[in-house]
């Protein structure tokens, strides 16, 4: 799976070349984000309810029973911040969004629609990789920023509706609070930052390469979900080991 | 009717010496030499599957050749710069509009991302070419609520917008019925004269091909059988290039 690491490199350079670009091409990033918005924010916000419900129900009454009610509010908020928040919402993404992406491009591949873009001296990069990947790597941190706060809540929430934990909404965000600093929340809003990096520039690429028919874009898109949901864990470790303090 | 004189001397030549190409072993163009001469409408002819379509993508630079060289106006296409120098446009065989943009702006594509007009100037232009292939007003349609012969010209007028030196037509014809394609005809033709671009017709079609072309080249299995005017070609010796004019004749 990972032989095309280099080709990835070598696209994500080019893109990185194209960003004095960006603002030509507002509109179609604009678009993108938009479109992202409109197909995942729904998702994220339950998603992210439930993930923030779920901590609380699992590490609640295990706390309370030892006396240590008071620290709920800190483990569900530290862990959905720096942790579950930017991993979970990326796999979301890379299922909801890159995948969508692959699809596209991919079919603009088979379907030579790129060829024709490359005959009217349109570069394929800038046309369609650099609004993709610069409107998730704004959409995707503003997505997590939205699912730690709702994640939050719907921790606040089981913590103070569940008989077992009946831990108060002013003591979970007093917890919270005293464990969980800005910084924390930078940190998981920078990891989010670095997997739409990844989502975007797989997704992409695994369109741009797709051939041989509609089989091709079915192939292509697995394999863009599936590379990008492993890199997401894999440099997840190697981000909380750089990012540790 | 050889190169009228043309009124400005826009189009390049084109020079093709002994290109090969071949597919995981499969040789599809086999040594092909000809040249087009600037403001030529030069129409390629032959079977499914001899490699004409492979052949254009060569000269607009989507394939690079195993061997072989394609010279434009002298210098070889894979030169860094050449590509860019000269407008070239291709009409691809299944159209390859974006799907997800409307047909006017698959049409001023090329003028509204490289910047060449106002968004005013590019809207006119658009309608105006899409009125010459017989589309007016279908600006707002997705590529999607075509047939596939509106497909096609949509294409056609997507090319001219570039106002092109070199351009690139597969199969220009092959979805459209009698009217139509007298309509692309004439379009090809009109274009050659007003901006004396060289013209590349892949065709099936013996009216298009033997109407519009200043000479004619019979194609088979990647190689050349035949190349001259069209009545050269209409009295060609070699029974391949009958067989295929008539049998082009019966199914008429
Ligand atoms: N990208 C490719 N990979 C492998 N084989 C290819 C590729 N493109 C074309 N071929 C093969 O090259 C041969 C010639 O194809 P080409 O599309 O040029 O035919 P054509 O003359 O345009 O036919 P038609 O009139 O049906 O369009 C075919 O056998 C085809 O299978
Ligand atoms: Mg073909």
């Amino acid at each position: 799976m990972f032989q095309n690491i280099g080709e990835l490199v070598v696209l994500f350079g080019r893109t990185l070349a194209a960003l004095p670009l960006v603002w030509r091409q507002r509109q179609k990033i604009l678009d993108q984000f938009f479109e992202i918005g409109v197909a995942s924010l729904l998702m994220v916000c339950i998603l992210s309810f439930f993930i923030g419900g779920v901590m609380a129900l699992q590490t609640g009454p295990l706390l309370v029973e030892r006396g240590l009610g008071s620290y709920v509010g800190a483990i569900v908020g530290y862990s959905i911040a720096k942790e579950l928040a930017p991993v979970l919402m990326a796999v979301l993404i890379a299922g909801r969004i890159g995948s969508a992406m692959t699809a596209e491009i991919g079919s603009m591949r088979v379907y030579q629609e790129i060829d024709a873009l490359r005959t009217m001296n349109i570069n394929p990069v800038h046309f369609l990789v650099l609004p993709r990947l610069t409107a998730l790597a704004v959409a995707l941190p503003m997505l997590v920023t939205i699912a730690i706060v709702v994640g939050w809540m719907g921790g606040a929430l089981v913590a103070t509706a569940n008989a077992r934990i009946a831990v108060s909404f002013e003591a979970f965000f007093h917890a919270l609070r005293s464990a969980v600093d800005l910084l924390d929340v930078l940190n998981g809003v920078f990891k989010s930052f670095m997997f739409a990096l990844i989502i975007g520039m797989i997704s992409c690429h695994q369109g741009l390469i797709t051939r041989g028919g509609p089989r091709g874009i079915g192939r292509s898109v697995t394999k863009a979900v599936v590379n990008s949901i492993v890199l997401i864990v894999i440099s997840d470790y190697f981000l909380t080991r750089i990012l540790l303090k | 009717m050889m190169n009228a004189p043309a009124s400005q001397s826009n189009g390049v030549s084109l020079r093709v010496r002994g290109l090969r190409k071949a597919f995981n072993g499969q040789e599809v163009l086999r040594g092909l030499d000809f040249e087009v001469a600037p403001g030529e409408i030069f129409v390629i002819m032959g079977p499914s599957g001899s490699g004409k379509t492979v052949l254009l993508k060569h000269l607009i630079g989507l394939e690079a050749p195993d061997a072989g060289e394609i010279l434009l106006e002298g210098r070889p296409l894979q030169a860094p710069g050449v590509m860019n120098r000269y407008r070239m446009a291709m009409v691809f065989q299944s159209g390859a509009l974006l799907n997800s943009l409307t047909v006017g702006q698959n049409v001023g594509l090329y003028l509204a991302e490289h910047r060449l007009r106002p968004p005013g100037e590019i809207a006119r232009i658009t309608s105006e070419k899409l009125a010459g292939v017989g589309l007016a007003g279908t600006e707002d349609k997705m590529p999607s609520e075509l047939s596939g012969g509106m497909k096609k010209r949509v294409a056609i007028a997507r090319a001219l917008v570039i106002e092109p030196q070199l351009i690139l037509y597969d199969e220009p014809t092959s979805e459209l019925d009698p009217l139509s394609a007298v309509v692309i005809a004439e379009e090809i033709v009109r274009l050659k004269e007003r901006i004396g671009v060289t013209s590349l017709v892949v065709s099936h079609d013996r009216d298009l091909a033997f109407g519009v072309a200043d000479r004619i080249a019979v194609i088979h299995q990647g190689q050349m059988r035949a190349i001259g005017t069209p009545d050269e070609v209409k009295r060609h010796p070699d029974p391949l290039v009958q067989q295929f004019l008539q049998a082009g004749f019966k199914r008429q």
